[in-house]
C-alpha cells in the first residue's frame, strides 16, 4: 500500500471512530435526533447548511467543469449565492410553520400543509428517486474516483466504488446523524484548506500566476473561459440558475436542517454571510483551469479526475492522501446523510403512511434495514453511469424543484392550491423531467415550435412551467368538488 | 411587504440580467476573465446588499435583545 492510500484509510477509520464515539451514551428522541432539539443558533445553523452544499460536487464536479467546459462552471458560483436571496424570506417562513405544528421533515411539511398523507407519500417518494439515483451516486462516483487515483492505479474505479459503497453504508448503520455532524466540522476544515491551498499553489506554480494562466487558455482557446453561443449558452445560464437557485432548499436533508434553527433572524443573519462563502468556488475552478493545459486530454465523465490527476503529477504520495482524505470526507458526509434521510423517509413519511399502526420502534428498524438495500441501488446506477458529476447534480436538482410551485402557494396566505393541484402539478414536472432526460431529449426537442433563441432554456424550467399551470388548473378545477367534500368532516 | 425588501431584486438584475453583456472574456480584471469578475464582483455585492436589508428590517431590530 503507498502513502496515499494509507492516509485516506487512516482518515475513513478516523471518521468511523468519531461515528462510534459520538454515539455513546446517548439515546436520543426524534425530536433531538432529527431536529437538534431546535435549539441552534447562526454559527451552528451556518456550518450545518455549508456542510451539507460543499460536497464532492463542489471539489471534484466544480474543478472538473471548469476543466471540460470553462464559462459555464461559472454557473454553479452564481445559484448558491440568489439562494441565500431567497433564503432571506423562504427559510423564516418555513421555521415558523414547522415550529407551530412539530415537524421533522420535508414530507411532514407537504402532509400537514395541505392535510394529506398521500400528498406526503408524493413528495416522499419523488425526494427519494433525487436522491439516491443522482446525489448519492454522485457521491459515490466521487469517492471511487479518488480511491482508485490515489491507489496509483493498483484498485480499479469499479472496485473502490464497491469499497466506498460499502464504507458509507457501515458508517451511516453504526453512528446514524450525530456521526455526520462530528465528521462534518473535519470536513469542512480540510475542504477549505486543500480547496485554497491549491487554488493559489498551481497557479502560481504552473503559470507564474492567475492572470498568466487566464491569458494562457485564452491563447490556447479563445472564448472558452466565457459561455459558447449554443448549448451551455447565455440563455442555458440563466435558466439554470434561476431552476438551481429555487430548488436549492427543496433537498430533504438540507430542508429538514431548517428546522432545527432557534430562532428566524437566524436565517436572515446566514442570508448576509453565506454567499461570500460561496466563494471557496473560485479556488477550485482555478484548481481546474490550472490542469487545462497541464494534464490535458481528459474527456467525458474523466473531467472529473482533473484536480487529482493535476495533484498526483505535482505532489509526494503523503500530499495526494491528505487531499484525497479531504475528498473522501466531502463524499463520506453529505453521502451518509442522504442515505440516512432516504431511508428514515421511506420508512416513516411512506411506510408509516400505508400502516399507521406500526410502532414507533418497527419503523426505526426498518428504516436501518433500508440503508444497505438503497446503497445497493446508488452502486448499482454509480457502476452503470458514465456522465458526469455535474450532470447527475443537474438532473437530482430538476426533481427536486419540482416540489418549489406547491411550496410556495403554501405559504401564501391565502392559499387557493389544494392536494390535488398540487399533487397533479408535481407528477407533471417530474414526469416531463424523466422523459427529456430517458429520452436525451433538450428543450428544443420537446417543444420545437420555440424560437431558436429559447432552445438552450434548461428543461426543468419546462417542467416548471408546466408544473405551475397544472397545479393552478387543477386546484381552480377541484374547487367545488373539494369544497363539498370536506364541509361535512371539518 | 415593506419597501426595502425590494432591494433583493438588485442581485438577480445583477447576475442574470447582467450575464447577457458580462458573457465576455476580455476585458481582463484582476486578472480574471471578465465573465468570472462580474460574477465574483456580484457574489459580494449579494453579500452586501443582504447587510442592508438586514439592517433597515425592522424585524431584526425587535428581536435584538
Amino acid at each position: 500500500m503507498n502513502a496515499a492510500l494509507a492516509i485516506i484509510l487512516v482518515f475513513l477509520l478516523l471518521a468511523i471512530y468519531l461515528g462510534i464515539r459520538a454515539r455513546r451514551g446517548k439515546d436520543m428522541d426524534l425530536e433531538q435526533w432529527a431536529v437538534g432539539g431546535r435549539g441552534f443558533g447562526t454559527i451552528f445553523v451556518f456550518l450545518l447548511l455549508a456542510g451539507e452544499i460543499y460536497t464532492t460536487f463542489t471539489f471534484l464536479g466544480g474543478s472538473g467543469w471548469a476543466y471540460g467546459e470553462g464559462g459555464p462552471a461559472f454557473y454553479i458560483l452564481s445559484y448558491g449565492s440568489l439562494a441565500y436571496v431567497i433564503s432571506y424570506w423562504l427559510l423564516p417562513a418555513i421555521w415558523s410553520y414547522g415550529r407551530e405544528k412539530r415537524l421533522h421533515s420535508q414530507a411532514d411539511f407537504f402532509a400537514s400543509k395541505y392535510e394529506s398523507r398521500s400528498l406526503g407519500v408524493l413528495v416522499s417518494i419523488v425526494a427519494v428517486v433525487a436522491m439516491v439515483p443522482s446525489y448519492l451516486v454522485l457521491q459515490l462516483k466521487g469517492l471511487g474516483l479518488i480511491v482508485s487515483v490515489a491507489s496509483y492505479g493498483a484498485i480499479s474505479s469499479n472496485v473502490a466504488i464497491t469499497i466506498g459503497a460499502a464504507a458509507v453504508t457501515l458508517y451511516v448503520m453504526i453512528s446514524g446523524i450525530r456521526g455526520s455532524a462530528w465528521t462534518a466540522v473535519i470536513k469542512d476544515i480540510m475542504v477549505l484548506s486543500v480547496a485554497v491551498f491549491l487554488g493559489i499553489y498551481f497557479p502560481l506554480k504552473l503559470y507564474g500566476g492567475m492572470g498568466e494562466m487566464f491569458h494562457r487558455i485564452q491563447q490556447h482557446d479563445p472564448g472558452f473561459l466565457a459561455l459558447p453561443h449554443t448549448g451551455y449558452n447565455v440563455v442555458w445560464f440563466v435558466s439554470t440558475v434561476l431552476l438551481t437557485a429555487l430548488g436549492f432548499y427543496m433537498w430533504p436533508h438540507t430542508f429538514g436542517s431548517i428546522f432545527s434553527a432557534r430562532e428566524a433572524r437566524v436565517f436572515r443573519r446566514n442570508a448576509v454571510y453565506l454567499p461570500l462563502y460561496q466563494l471557496i468556488l473560485l479556488f477550485v475552478f482555478l484548481v481546474g483551469f490550472a490542469a487545462i493545459l497541464a494534464v490535458p486530454g481528459l474527456k467525458g465523465d474523466q473531467v472529473d479526475l482533473a484536480l487529482l490527476r493535476l495533484s498526483k503529477s505535482s505532489f509526494d504520495p503523503w500530499l495526494v492522501g491528505l487531499i484525497g482524505a479531504a475528498g473522501l470526507l466531502t463524499a463520506l458526509v453529505p453521502g451518509s446523510m442522504l442515505l440516512m434521510s432516504s431511508a428514515t423517509i421511506l420508512s416513516k413519511n411512506v411506510y408509516r403512511a400505508f400502516v399507521p399502526s406500526a410502532s414507533e420502534e418497527r419503523v426505526n428498524r426498518l428504516a436501518k434495514a433500508l440503508v444497505p438495500v438503497l446503497a445497493l441501488v446508488a452502486w448499482y446506477f454509480t457502476i452503470n453511469s458514465g456522465k458526469t458529476i455535474v450532470i447527475l447534480l443537474l438532473l437530482g436538482y430538476s426533481f427536486v424543484t419540482q416540489l418549489f410551485p406547491a411550496l410556495i402557494s403554501s405559504l401564501l396566505p391565502n392559499n387557493f392550491v389544494n392536494k390535488w393541484g398540487a399533487a397533479a402539478g408535481i407528477v407533471v414536472g417530474v414526469a416531463i423531467v424523466t422523459y427529456a432526460t430517458v429520452g436525451g431529449l433538450g428543450t428544443g426537442d420537446l417543444l420545437p415550435f420555440l424560437p431558436p433563441a429559447l432552445a438552450d432554456i434548461n428543461n426543468g424550467v419546462v417542467a416548471l412551467i408546466a408544473n405551475t399551470i397544472v397545479t393552478v388548473g387543477v386546484s381552480l378545477a377541484t374547487r367545488p368538488f373539494v369544497a363539498r367534500s370536506s364541509a361535512p368532516t371539518t | 411587504m415593506k419597501p426595502v425588501y425590494l432591494l433583493g431584486v438588485i442581485p438577480f438584475l445583477g447576475i442574470l440580467g447582467g450575464i447577457f453583456f458580462a458573457n465576455r472574456v476580455e476585458p481582463f480584471v484582476f486578472g480574471m476573465p471578465f465573465i468570472l469578475f462580474w460574477i465574483v464582483l456580484w457574489v459580494v455585492l449579494t453579500s452586501v446588499v443582504m447587510a442592508i436589508i438586514y439592517r433597515l428590517d425592522p424585524r431584526n431590530r425587535e428581536e435584538e435583545r
